[in-house]
């Protein structure tokens, strides 16, 4: 049970795939202003992520692994990860349109948050057992909302203040984001 | 033949990768420890990006519209595997220290972004082009603040002692935090420019 423990405290603080792992930088910056389409697209990547990484490893466990094809690793991922989001896609446009539109071009572009194709490649190079896969997943990717909220929370009231013109927008949000990054290295030690 | 070299130039300032586009963030920031790692990420890229461009433009009026982002996503992810393999044959060590941000390559934005507003439209030359010309912008970037965060993390430029003896290196550029003030600095710093040349 500890071990499931450690796996989501280290996974949410000490090695937060956005604030130490460098991973989906682009829709981070890009949902950050507005918190109703933070919390859509935190969602979104928890769902997203939590279901990839269950299907990509079941595609490499029992498709790649069996006939030898891990160097078509990065392929098979990514195709199963885009047919996923188009599905939470059509899912979303039918029975929660309000949110379809909030979270706008977003949603296509979450094939191309590195965050997701990140956690999946993460979790098979450690060679995680499946339960371990979806809990540092689910962990991973909580973490990912964890931090978009508190950006979006510190940026709305950053967007009200006077600021010169040069650092508007995304140069303040990179600034915000490393001294979160900053705050969050303190947690760096606490599980190895 | 202007029109190509204007599709070449554009990638090289006004349109520069991730500067002016604040696209492709995740490599920009993760493998910039060394101005080295820089040049070898930025060019792997650049290698994709021209390869998928030509492709995508050759198909372009081949592919459907509806499944065409998964379309340019095979294509993509093909070139991927390409250079994944070449790395790793050929030059283990970086390979080694770029890591996931190898396959990862695959969803960088600049790339789909390029095939789906540039090389979806336009025809083979200006699309090898503009490959090129991001390409090599998003390389000159890098190396820039590899260049800067090794200088400052670590007192060398490509692994030459440019500072002075006592110089104390700020670990933290190397760290996370570094990556990010530091890439929100440039970009302040380059929309001062901008607002200068536009009030002059």
């Amino acid at each position: 049970m500890s071990e499931y423990l450690l796996l989501i405290v280290s996974a949410i603080f000490v090695n937060n795939i956005i604030l130490a792992r460098y991973l989906g930088n682009c829709p981070f910056l890009g949902t950050s202003n507005r918190m109703d389409t933070a919390t859509g697209m935190a969602m979104a990547v928890v769902f997203v992520i939590t279901l990839s990484s269950a299907t990509t490893w079941i595609v490499q466990e029992y498709i790649l692994k069996p006939f030898d094809l891990e160097y078509l690793q990065t392929i098979a991922f990514i195709l199963v990860i885009a047919s996923l989001v188009q599905l939470v896609e059509m899912f979303l446009q039918k029975s929660i349109p309000g949110l379809y539109r909030a979270l706008g071009i977003f949603l296509p572009l979450i094939t191309t948050n590195c965050a997701v194709l990140g956690v999946a490649v993460l979790s098979v190079e450690s060679h995680m057992s499946f339960i371990k896969t979806l809990v540092f997943a689910f962990a991973s990717s909580v973490g990912y909302g964890m931090a978009l909220v508190i950006l979006t929370g510190i940026r709305e009231r950053s967007a009200t203040s006077p600021i010169p013109q040069h650092l508007r927008g995304t140069p303040l949000g990179l600034i915000t984001v490393a001294l979160l990054a900053l705050a969050f290295l303190g947690f760096a030690g606490m599980v190895k | 033949m202007g029109a190509v070299v204007r599709e070449f130039t554009k990638g090289l300032w006004k349109e520069v990768p991730p500067f002016r586009l604040v696209l492709g963030l995740c490599p920009t920031l993760a493998v910039t420890t060394a101005a080295k790692n820089g040049v070898g990420m930025g060019l792997a890229t650049t290698f994709v990006l021209v390869c998928s461009n030509l492709i995508i433009s050759i198909l372009r009026n081949a592919i459907p519209k509806k499944v065409r982002i998964a379309a340019f996503i095979v294509v993509i992810a093909s070139f991927v595997v390409i250079v994944e393999l070449m790395m790793q044959a050929y030059f283990y060590p970086l390979y080694k220290i770029l890591g996931i941000f190898i396959p990862l390559i695959v969803v960088n934005c600049i790339i789909l972004g390029r095939a789906e507003a540039f090389a979806s439209k336009n025809s083979v030359l200006p699309s090898i082009a503009d490959g090129l010309g991001m390409g090599l912008g998003f390389t000159m970037s890098l190396t820039l603040l590899g260049a800067i965060r090794e200088l400052l993390g670590n007192g060398t430029v490509f692994g030459i002692h440019v500072m002075w003896e006592s110089f104390r290196p700020f670990g933290i550029m190397l760290k996370p935090p570094g990556a990010f003030i530091c890439l929100g600095l440039i970009l302040s710093l380059m929309n001062w420019i901008s607002s200068k040349q536009r009030s002059h």
